[in-house]
């Protein structure tokens, strides 16, 4: 727990419902989530932690419940209005664009541009800029790169890796959340990815990480919340000792 | 010492040798990436020492008058295959074009008004397109574009009324398609025209940034909140205006419209822009990749009459090099995969 930590919740979630078709994938799931504090998110396979993180981000549509951001309920209908509400996505698949770079890939949907007066689509891109910024960050967090002007299809799982959570580091104002970030990744590019994380946290995002490893929950989560089919079946402050507690919440064989 | 010495020339001699590896890959993929630029010239180099009269001002002049309408319509499918689409309409789009134009040219000799019905009849084709393909939720842009390369061809037909040709243009639109400046053909300047501008959209605008992500991950440019949607349906409707203003140059260059026009024109623009290096899975290339491989066909077809080979091998040369400028894209993405494995090799 780190001190940042606030008193009143960044994001509350109130009885998410969401269907598809047959599929009840949330069940009246709540959660709260803190600035300056990890939120592990876990849970089986098809458990519902990326639906509910999908249903955050706005790439899905609540059936029923509600979105709180800093206490006003907040309408999410697409990624663009979660993105301008604060709210950062890494995801499993990372979302990136091999064909472009790195700086390109930072600003991609919310490219920094002129003049204000034109829609969107048809100002002129500010390049030199969104590449200095970028520079910039990756600087900053100590990222290497082998190349700064090629397309991120020519790199590495790491370091890809590395550039999504950048992305998100930049524009994060709220909430962060993180969908199996390490997953994919051997010991040396995953810590890289965990400082990364700790960086988010500690300058005042609530971070919520999808995880299967309980060594990086235990490690860095504040909280932990088990979902189960759809529901929450459990909410604890993760550790050593009851990492046994979680495993048997997450594959729902209680003692 | 000793001891230690051996793995660390082991581990120099390892980076060593992968970095050679890393520059060899590099060369391979520079040498891809300008390939069609190099065989154009070898192209043009072999060929105006097996006939001299291809270096001719006369004859430089016809390969860009021909080239001129693949440029053009070229320049607006490299937009579709780089959001992974294809538009297979745009022949079919030119003749109808062409013989609406015909048809306005009959009520009023008017170039502007013939220009604008061409244009409008070849956006609302594109228009189409674009708005079937995404509102109708259809899996493939091949479906519609095939569909409406059939419709608007019948339109053209049933419009001319049973005419082949409908003779006659006004001066404006002659002067374009047919006239010179300087000795330049004038559809000469109507391609670099239509290229500074979609260059400049492409490239500078927040629009041209949009396609390039549409074309590189789909689902990653709906979640970071890019209107895919209305992005592809203005890059079919730009390719459609495209077919328009190669209506505009045919129908000038013969003064006259026919429905029979631009046959297999969406043959040889989808040559132009994969011959010239564009990635046929979307996100890669531009607008060079289509001038490039929009002239190397005027060139090989130019040549191969020079050199009296018959019309129907040119057909089979042109397919033979797509299939190998296809292999040369798959090559280029799995050279970069063995980059990208080197890359984590390497990571620290």
């Amino acid at each position: 727990m780190t001190a940042a930590a606030s008193a009143s919740p960044v994001l509350a979630v109130r009885n998410a419902e969401k269907r598809f078709g047959a599929v009840h994938a949330l069940k009246g799931v709540s959660l709260e989530a803190y600035r300056g504090e990890v939120l592990a998110l876990l849970g089986d396979n098809g458990a519902g932690k990326s639906t509910l993180v999908k249903c955050i981000s706005g790439v899905h549509g609540l059936d029923g419940g509600e979105i709180e951001l800093d206490g006003q309920r907040t309408a999410i209908h697409n990624p663009a209005a979660a993105r301008s509400a604060g709210i950062e996505t890494v995801y499993q698949d990372l979302a990136l664009f091999d064909n472009l770079t790195p700086a390109q890939n930072f600003y991609c949907g919310r490219e920094l541009s002129f003049p204000s007066w034109l829609p969107r689509g048809m100002r002129l891109l500010r390049r030199r800029a969104m590449d200095q910024e970028a520079a910039a960050v990756i600087e900053r967090l100590k990222v290497r790169l082998p190349r700064f002007d090629a397309p991120v299809a020519l790199m590495s799982g790491g370091q890809r890796q590395a550039i999504a959570v950048a992305r998100a580091t930049v524009f994060a104002r709220k909430v962060v959340m993180l969908d199996e970030p390490t997953a994919a990744l051997g010991l040396r590019e995953a810590r890289k990815v965990l400082d990364l994380i700790a960086q988010l946290r500690d300058e005042g995002n609530a971070v919520i990480l999808i995880t299967h490893n309980m060594e990086h929950v235990v490690e860095l989560a504040d909280r932990a919340v088990v979902l189960r089919q759809g529901r929450k079946v459990g909410e604890l402050k993760p550790s050593k000792a009851n990492q046994h507690e979680l495993v048997s919440l997450i594959v729902g064989a209680e003692a | 010492m000793l001891a230690k010495q051996g793995p660390d020339t082991e581990t120099a001699e390892v980076r060593a040798r992968s970095l050679a590896d890393g520059t060899a890959l590099g060369v391979a993929l520079k040498l891809l990436g300008i390939g069609p630029v190099l065989i154009l010239i070898l192209l043009v180099v072999g060929i105006s020492l097996a006939t001299p009269n291809f270096l001719k001002p006369v004859n430089l002049g016809n390969i860009l008058a021909q080239s001129a309408v693949i440029a053009i319509v070229a320049i607006g499918q490299h937009l579709v295959i780089l959001t992974r689409g294809i538009d297979l309409s745009v022949g079919a789009n030119l003749a109808l074009a062409t013989v609406i134009g015909g048809l306005v040219y009959r009520l009023a000799d008017s170039g502007p008004l013939v220009m604008i019905a061409m244009l409008t009849a070849g956006g609302l084709v594109g228009a189409v397109n674009g708005i079937v393909y995404v509102f109708g939720r259809l899996p493939h842009p091949f479906i519609i574009t095939l569909a409406t390369l059939s419709i608007a061809r019948g339109l053209a037909l049933e419009f001319a009324i049973g005419h082949t040709t409908m003779r006659g243009m006004p001066s404006e639109i002659a002067f374009i398609g047919g006239g010179a400046t300087f000795g330049i053909p004038n559809s000469f300047f109507v391609v670099f025209g239509v290229a500074a501008l979609v260059l400049l959209m492409a490239r500078a605008m927040v629009w041209g940034r949009w396609i390039y992500a549409v074309g590189g991950k789909p689902e990653a440019a709906v979640q970071m909140g890019i209107p895919v949607k209305w992005v592809l349906v203005s890059v079919y409707v730009i390719s459609g205006l495209c077919a328009g203003v190669g209506a505009i140059v045919l129908a000038g260059r013969t003064e006259a419209a026919s429905p029979l026009y631009g046959n297999l024109l969406e043959l040889d623009t989808i040559a132009a822009v994969i011959i010239g290096g564009a990635s046929f899975l979307g996100g890669r290339g531009h607008i060079g990749h289509a001038l490039v491989g929009a002239v190397m066909i005027g060139v090989i077809r130019n040549a191969l009459n020079l050199l009296n080979v018959d019309v129907f091998f040119q057909m089979i040369a042109i397919g033979a090099i797509i299939v190998l400028a296809v292999e040369a894209d798959v090559l280029r993405n799995h050279l970069e995969a063995r980059v990208r494995v080197m890359q984590s090799g390497r990571a620290s």
